[in-house]
């Protein structure tokens, strides 16, 4: 099984990225269990959504403590929240950030990956510049960085899910699929 | 042909009652809500369910307008949670009573204060007296299957009740997984029109909920006391006619590595699912654990249930409420399956643990502290109830 965090802020749409992946990623055969950290959502506000995959059903309906891989749709968040926490060592950290974020020791032992999910998102109108949606590039770049779920079945998904723009959604998702760089262990 | 889809339970529940061909959809829209009466004005706004949507103005409107439809002979739906049940509560004792079959999905929700969203049984369980069949779904699938089987059973002339279908709030109620959407055309097989026995007719009239004195009141009892306990062979037949027809069968109670366990967890819900991963990983250690879950609370299950636990030494039975009894007696479920146990003369140790209030995570690990606890008390250790994984 594994069991991936998404760190966001509300509004974002974190948690429909994990809707996105899990919807992928069940068309690809995966049992899948996706949901929020269920709180009082609040735009801006940190938020946590949560995604498992099995190849068999899924039986834990717990929190995830020990992710194996970790997403963050909002690099600000690295000031006040520990995102490896609980993260296996080895495990994939992809934030939405250009360049790598200062203080490269924190993610000794994981494996960066960085994509600009923001500037993809306002090049393809979603969002605002004070409130860009990044969800469906992330979900771009994840689908590189696991080499899952196929594209294909991101687009399925998009089209499914996005409430609006479902074109410009796909296309931040395959620009961030090409464009996320892959910077592997930190040590 | 059934399709295999990944989607949210929520929105799953209201599909599956759309294929049940509702008629009267009535329902407050507003936290403590969920996405199942949000999808279902979805359904009936977009036509693809022919069916009254009427967005009242509180809970008790609801389950008013609910009875009104249903007494008119009208398949009827309705969900809540929580506050919103509460609210409800006063009317949903008339619709018992009244004997009037209706479906209402219950996304079990903390009641407050302090505020509360989150998931715990306080609402199933002070649900328990309302003289309504509650059924309990552990996920996606079982919560779609419990639908069509609730209005059947509920429908049917031995019983004419209405029915709750529970499932956890948010831990079950806001989860993508996978589930498997029966056709409308095997819905409509397993489940035919509803034909009332009784309904409000100006060509014929009839009163319903007229005064009951004293010289009818205990007989109206009574007479529903027993359609309710009577029910307990219908909703096992129905168990099994869906069944066979779909493939998954249900029981009163359901069992888990029983056959041999020394330590029994009981539990409801959705934690139960974690609770089979803990015993799956206690097993790999040699440790002869098992679990048993009630699919049906309403009618209490009492000797299906003793069959299922009478093997064990050690009863873990958790509780998803707070007793506020005075603490010299165990808490509601316990306190039920204690009363079992005493029928019988049987006395496992017994270990009565709160958890899981208001959304407080229970885990693999919690699971497996309750069981080392009741394992290593010696007698008169373990006390009426206790609460773990709590802050001092």
């Amino acid at each position: 099984m594994l069991e991936i965090r998404f760190h966001g802020r509300g509004g974002q749409g974190t948690v429909v990225a994990t809707i996105l992946l899990a919807k992928a990623l069940f068309e690809a055969g995966y049992f899948v269990q996706s949901f929020p950290l269920f709180g009082v959502e609040r735009r801006g506000a940190p938020v946590e959504a949560y995604l498992r995959l099995d190849r068999s059903k899924i039986l834990l309906r717990t929190n995830v403590y020990e992710p194996d891989h970790v997403v963050v749709l909002d690099r600000t968040l690295l000031h006040g929240i520990d995102v490896t926490r609980g993260l296996k060592a080895g495990g994939w950290i992809l934030i939405n950030a250009s360049l790598p974020p200062g203080q490269l020791e924190l993610f000794k032992g994981f494996r960066l990956a960085l994509v600009d999910a923001t500037r993809i998102a306002l090049a393809h109108g979603l969002g605002t510049r004070t409130h860009p949606i990044v969800n469906t590039a992330m979900v771009g770049a994840f689908a590189r960085m696991l080499g899952m779920p196929h594209m294909q079945a991101v687009a399925q998904a998009i089209f499914q899910e996005a409430p609006a723009k479902p074109e410009e959604n796909l296309q931040a998702a395959q620009d961030a699929f090409s464009e996320v760089r892959l910077l592997g262990l930190v040590d | 042909m059934s399709k295999r889809v990944g989607v949210e339970v929520s929105i799953a529940c209201a599909d599956a009652v759309g294929l049940c061909d509702v008629d009267v959809v009535a329902a407050y829209p507003i936290t403590p809500q969920t996405h199942i009466v949000e999808h279902l004005s979805e359904l009936v706004a977009e036509g693809h369910l022919d069916a009254e949507f009427v967005p009242v103005e509180s809970e008790h409107s609801a389950m008013s307008a609910c009875i009104g439809s249903a007494a008119a002979g009208a398949r009827t739906f309705t969900s809540t949670s929580s506050q919103g049940y509460a609210l409800m509560s006063e009317i949903c004792y008339i619709a018992s009573s009244l004997r009037l079959p209706m479906v209402m999905a219950v996304a079990n929700r903390a009641i407050s204060a302090p505020i509360s969203i989150w998931n715990d049984h306080a609402d199933l369980m002070f649900a328990r007296d309302v003289g309504w069949i509650q059924l309990i779904g552990e996920y996606g699938q079982e919560v779609v299957d419990l639908i069509p089987i609730a209005f059947r059973i509920g429908e049917d002339k031995r019983v004419l009740l209405p029915v709750q279908v529970n499932l956890d709030g948010f831990t079950l109620s806001h989860v993508i997984e996978p589930i498997i959407m029966p056709e409308k055309a095997e819905i409509q097989k397993f489940l035919p029109p509803y034909k009332p026995q009784l309904r409000l007719d100006p060509e014929n009239p009839v009163t319903m909920g007229p005064v009951g004195m004293p010289e009818v009141y205990t007989e109206a009892r009574k007479a529903q006391d027993e359609a309710l306990n009577n029910s307990k062979a219908v909703i096992q037949e129905v168990f099994d006619e869906f069944g066979k027809q779909f493939g998954r069968q249900y029981k009163l109670v359901e069992t888990y590595k029983t056959e041999d366990a020394e330590t029994i967890i009981f539990s409801m819900g959705s934690i139960s699912q974690t609770a089979m991963s803990a015993v799956d990983h206690m097993r790999s250690q040699g440790k002869k654990v098992g679990v048993v879950r009630l699919r049906v609370f309403r009618p209490f299950p009492a000797k299906e249930l003793f069959d299922a636990i009478k093997g064990a030494k050690n009863l873990v039975i958790l509780d998803r409420v707070t007793a506020f009894n005075g603490g010299e007696i165990s808490a509601p479920v316990a306190l039920e399956i204690k009363s079992v146990l005493f029928d019988r003369k049987h006395h496992p140790k017994v270990g009565n643990f709160l958890v899981g209030l208001g959304g407080r995570d229970v885990t693999v690990q919690n699971f497996e502290e309750m069981v080392e606890k009741v394992a290593a008390a010696k007698d008169g250790e373990l006390g009426p109830y206790q609460f773990i994984n709590v802050r001092e």
